[in-house]
């Protein structure tokens, strides 16, 4: 029988809850490198065994690891434990290491960007916000960075090296960070057309490839950001989370500060689609794994209180793309609640019927197996959940 | 041999004990201990000191016999009690809450 394996990272560790295809019970193992914050773990597309994780910490900087075995055990790409690696006694692990390209040939120089105060700031590499595996290669990897740039690995993250031309892209220095920093946070690889890349940056906004990375186009018309000097500038906006279904790479949907949004024409146009929301502030949106049309979002009150509106976690569905939504509370707490659902936090599972699941920061992981007509948790009291990620397993 | 204490989650990261034991060509200094230690567990590589300019990330102090040496030349040598074995050279993070 089929099954999910959901993952996990918290601001203290990461879990992984495993499920068969019913969905009811739940295998928790965790916490996997307790006490580092954990911002995503994301498997590859092409070996379910396969995952990778980005662990990080104040004191310590940043790491990658890589597991092999679903989550059993893991390891640094590149650097086995006590192993002298190389004649000179170097060692040749170089999974951590982000470094920007400034060199000649590939890279760009290292301008500046936009910092709170409105003066200009170095780009300083802080962490790792998002893993993207490839769909092809279990090998290939992208890594969307604080400050924002993309990385890419194509040896199973031992090595990383930067797609210089978006960080490059002549309106760096008019990118600046939202309050959890200048972070690349979302990466969509176009499962047609494997040149083509979507990102998106808080608070620059989203950005496109057509050429596999060398060069990038803001595509960021038909947003509107009142917080911004000028409300629809080229760049500027701060862009939550932005999500696509497989079938139709053309077709984004963007939940923006405030705003919810789609494009039809692969982002060179976006047009609102809040609707009846009762707020369109929030951080989460995804897709049913099934229904394209079917959208899912969780409404926030407002910029300056990151918790639901009235004490009510509700999720909002819409099977029309947008515009027309329900709220879906079966299952959730309807009263003081006052967690957040951060912006990777949600995802879909591609079992019949899709299954749909969100983490707070109130350490609730929630599922729903039935396309979110009703909730149930699956745990309750982890640290405050960063990501959310699930595999479908065959 | 030349006596590391590390920091919990640089331990749980190496998969080593609290104190590790180094050999160290030449002088012992900071500079000599962390690249010793750096090539026998590459994966503390970073961690301590940055990839790039090898400069100790802020967080974190290393102290030689009561002495904070945090702020000394990298190439300072360390206290004849380091470079002997008597005393081990420990690598601190800040104390913080949460």
């Amino acid at each position: 029988m089929s099954g999910v394996r959901v993952l996990v990272g918290t601001r203290k560790g990461a879990f992984v809850l495993t499920s068969d295809g019913k969905r009811e019970k739940w295998d928790v193992s965790g916490p996997h490198f307790a006490g580092w914050e954990m911002y995503h773990l994301k498997g590859s597309p092409a070996d379910p065994n396969r995952l990778y994780a980005s662990q990080c910490s104040g004191w310590f900087g940043q790491i990658i690891q890589r597991s092999d075995d679903g989550g059993k055990t893991w390891t640094q790409p590149g650097t086995p434990p006590g192993e002298r690696t190389t004649p000179e006694a170097m060692p040749k692990g170089e999974s951590n290491k982000f470094v920007y390209d400034t060199s000649a040939p590939s890279g760009k120089s290292l301008t500046t960007h936009q910092w709170y105060d409105g003066t200009q700031h170095p780009w300083e590499f802080k962490r790792v916000w998002h893993l993207e595996p490839s769909p092809t290669d279990p090998d290939t990897v992208y890594a969307g960075v604080e400050d924002a740039a993309l990385f890419r690995s194509k040896d199973g993250g031992k090595s990383w090296h930067e797609l210089s031309g978006l960080r490059g892209h002549g309106t760096g220095p008019r990118w600046q960070p939202g309050a959890g920093g200048l972070c690349l946070h979302t990466i969509i690889l176009d499962p047609k057309d494997p040149s083509r890349i979507y990102i998106a940056i808080s608070a620059a906004g989203a950005f496109r490839t057509d050429d596999g990375g060398k060069t990038w186009r803001p595509i960021n018309q038909g947003l509107r950001s009142q917080f911004i000097p000028d409300p629809t500038a080229e760049v500027g906006h701060c862009v939550h989370h932005v999500a696509m279904h497989p079938s139709r790479p053309n077709v984004l949907f963007m939940q923006k500060h405030w705003d919810v949004m789609r494009s039809d024409n692969a982002g060179d146009l976006w047009q609102e689609v809040s609707g009846n929301l009762p707020t369109d502030f929030g951080f989460v949106i995804d897709v049913h794994a099934h229904e394209p049309e079917t959208i899912y979002v969780v409404p926030i009150k407002s910029d300056g209180e990151h918790f639901p509106l009235d004490g009510k976690l509700r999720v909002y569905r819409s099977r029309s793309g947008g515009n027309e939504w329900e709220a879906l509370t079966k299952g959730l707490p309807q009263n003081d609640c006052y967690v957040n659902v951060l912006r990777d936090a949600m995802a879909v599972d591609s079992l019949d019927k899709c299954g749909v699941y969100f983490g707070t920061t109130g350490g609730q992981v929630y599922a729903s197996a039935n396309a979110g007509d009703s909730w149930t948790p699956i745990v309750q009291h982890l640290p405050a959940v960063l990501s959310v990620e699930v595999q479908t397993l065959p | 041999m030349i006596r590391v204490i590390l920091p919990g989650h640089l331990r749980t990261l190496a998969r080593v004990p609290a104190e590790v034991q180094l050999h160290v060509e030449g002088q012992v200094t900071q500079r000599s201990v962390l690249d010793a230690l750096e090539a026998q567990y590459p994966m503390l590589r970073g961690t301590i000191r940055d990839h790039v300019t090898h400069e100790r990330r802020p967080f974190l102090r290393f102290f030689a016999c009561e002495e904070d040496y945090s702020l000394e030349p990298p190439d300072t040598p360390l206290p004849d009690a380091i470079a002997s074995g008597k005393e081990p050279l420990l690598i601190i993070g800040a104390i913080a809450g949460g």
